[in-house]
């Protein structure tokens, strides 16, 4: 790589198109009004299977290129079948793929070549909580850590920069870190 | 000195144990801090009534004989009827006198004093069930300009400072509170958890009358199906006013307080809520709902429909459009907070290895050993264990218990081998 000098950095992310939106929602703030969808389906026991197909977004429908599915279950020692992630682990899957997708992107604005990025996530619980063993204990994770092992060519300083600027700008790390009001109704 | 059994406490279970105790032939001395319902005395706030309405209010030997049955007593009307029932009960009483420790003794306990020590064959803890409020473990990061205070502080408005107040839970004492300080014309912020939510009046009858006709009150700790469960409820959003008015929480939105989530953290002047108040209020409706389900079938069981107005059922609870959940301390000008998050027993004295893991003290219907009971916690033996009424039953079970434990008393903590472990 090192006799091959390239002056633009290539980390795929589309950083012209992003502070285009960024500066056109100036101009019309509502387009910057999404929603995003799933639905989800019971399959047998723990097991369920969710699906994502269309968001709202920039004043209309959207469909993704293709549908995705996602599936979910409860590991054995749970006495459950084990046919899928459990959905805490899925919650810190979307917290990694967040921060992740953040860090190529700052990376890329800040013209910073990344060779590999790999990031392992941990979640304590104690369940104690969703079993409704000790009310003191909560049900969801009691500390989250991620850990970022980055190749790129930039300082060590530049490196701790940019996973700290993609926390700030990552909604998964807020929604982890802050609370939501959460409705569940029945149809 | 030695005498068969030690009470302590002369609130209204220390007097109804002594009571039963008398009937039943046992010496004994009742030992109380201050003076008879020292609690009810000196650890309420002004305003405060008993949830319970004035016909309820009754003691083994002694009820209510007033002219106003449906009224609910003042404080002061509660010391009053407490220290009439003293003069009947006529116990040996040793006023203001503190208990240092409760250790096991060669035949029993030893009860020390800062008057004297005491030898007896038992022992009955009757201090009270709510000596200590528990607060969360975040409470010390509130800013240092934002007063702090548990209901043991809290007297009045008056005794606010001026502004916005914080009133964390929505229990019993977290709903009387959060009223009346609005009301004082300090805007009111209520955190809502787990809560109960229950009408005053429920087909024109005060809703402690469908629990003890009913029977729901004289449910035993050892019928239910999860008692440790059943022991943490939250009291219920009640009040004891005139009118007979409901306080639940559509009836302080309407006031003008604003609810918000439960309290889950404070961090940098800023208060984070929790955005599950709309699952808070549901469960809590549900909740009513099968309790006034469980009235009505009662009610139609014993064939007296056509005595009771119709059912009529409370309002879902009313939820902000979209509750906030974030408050910076300083911007909303919010300079008090008060944690009617729980209370807690004190058992700090108490020198003996019957504690669980986490502190609380293990007992099977208030009898925690033999030879040593607990009386007028939560659900102690029954649902009304932990009201005023609900004294008499637990005192006679478990002075009967005591009877015959003293009728044939041996060296318990020296049998199990405990005693070494027990003295400090």
């Amino acid at each position: 790589m090192t006799e091959v000098q390239v002056k633009s950095t290539q980390n795929g992310v589309n950083v012209e198109a992003l502070l285009g939106a960024r500066n056109a929602l100036g101009e019309t703030p509502e387009a910057g009004r999404f929603v995003w969808r799933a639905t989800n389906e019971w399959v047998h026991g723990t097991h369920s299977r969710s699906s994502v197909r269309s968001y709202y977004g920039l004043g209309a429908e959207h469909e993704h290129k293709s549908g995705f599915d996602f599936e979910a279950d409860h590991p054995l020692v749970f006495a459950a079948e084990d046919n899928a992630a459990t959905p805490v682990e899925i919650v810190l899957v979307g917290l990694a793929s967040c921060l992740t997708a953040g860090v190529a992107a700052v990376a890329q604005n800040r013209e910073i070549q990344l060779n590999s990025v790999k990031a392992t996530v941990e979640g304590d619980m104690d369940i104690q909580g969703i079993l409704g063993a000790d009310p003191d204990v909560r049900n969801g994770f009691s500390n989250i850590r991620v850990t970022y092992d980055i190749d790129a060519d930039a300082s060590p300083e530049d490196i701790e920069a940019l996973v700290a600027q993609s926390q700030k700008r990552s909604a998964v790390f807020d929604i982890v870190t802050n609370p939501t009001n959460v409705t569940v109704e029945v149809t | 000195m030695r005498t068969t059994a030690v009470v302590i406490g002369a609130g209204h279970t220390g007097l109804a144990t002594s009571h039963c105790l008398a009937a039943l032939g046992i010496d004994h001395v009742v030992i109380e801090r201050g003076e008879v319902g020292h609690s009810w005395r000196t650890e309420r706030w002004e305003s405060l009534r008993l949830l319970t309405p004035n016909w309820l209010t009754r003691l083994p030997g002694l009820a209510y004989d007033g002219d106003e049955p449906d009224g609910y007593m003042h404080m002061a009307e509660v010391v009053a009827f407490l220290e009439r029932y003293a003069r009947l009960v006529n116990p040996e009483l040793w006023t203001r006198t503190n208990v240092e420790s409760v250790t096991a003794s060669a035949d029993g306990y030893q009860v020390t004093t800062d008057k004297a020590s005491i030898t007896c064959s038992a022992v009955v803890i009757a201090s009270g069930g709510f000596n200590i409020a528990r607060l969360p473990s975040f409470a010390p990061s509130l800013p240092v300009d934002v007063e702090s205070l548990t209901p043991f502080d809290y007297a009045s408005p008056d005794s606010l400072p001026p502004g916005g107040v914080l009133v964390v839970g929505a229990s019993a004492t977290g709903v009387q509170i959060a009223e009346e300080v609005q009301r004082s014309g300090r805007p009111v912020t209520l955190a809502v958890g787990e809560h109960v939510r229950m009408p005053r009046l429920y087909r024109g009858r005060d809703i402690l009358w469908w629990f003890e006709r009913s029977g729901l009150h004289d449910e035993r700790w050892d019928e239910v199906e999860d008692i440790a469960r059943a022991r943490r409820v939250p009291s219920p959003q009640l009040v004891g006013s005139e009118p007979r008015s409901t306080l639940d929480l559509n009836a302080l939105t309407t006031g003008g307080v604003r609810l918000v989530g439960r309290l889950a953290g404070i961090a940098d002047g800023r208060a984070q809520f929790s955005g599950s108040l709309a699952n808070k209020c549901a469960l809590a409706d549900l909740k009513q709902g099968r309790l006034l389900d469980t009235f009505d079938e009662w009610a139609t069981c014993h064939g007296i429909d056509g005595v009771l107005e119709a059912p009529e059922r409370p309002a879902p609870t009313r939820l902000p459009e979209s509750p906030d959940l974030v408050l910076d301390f300083a911007r909303e000008g919010i300079r008090s907070v008060i944690w009617t998050t729980g209370f807690e027993a004190d058992h700090s004295w108490l020198d003996l290895p019957v504690f669980d893991h986490k502190g609380r003290l293990r007992h099977d219907g208030g009898v925690v050993a033999p030879g040593l009971y607990r009386i007028g916690l939560t659900f102690l033996r029954r649902r009304k264990s932990s009201f005023i009424h609900g004294a008499g039953d637990d005192a006679c079970d478990l002075t009967r218990h005591l009877a015959d434990h003293v009728g044939a008393a041996t060296d318990f903590w020296q049998d199990t081998g405990l005693r070494s472990v027990a003295v400090r």
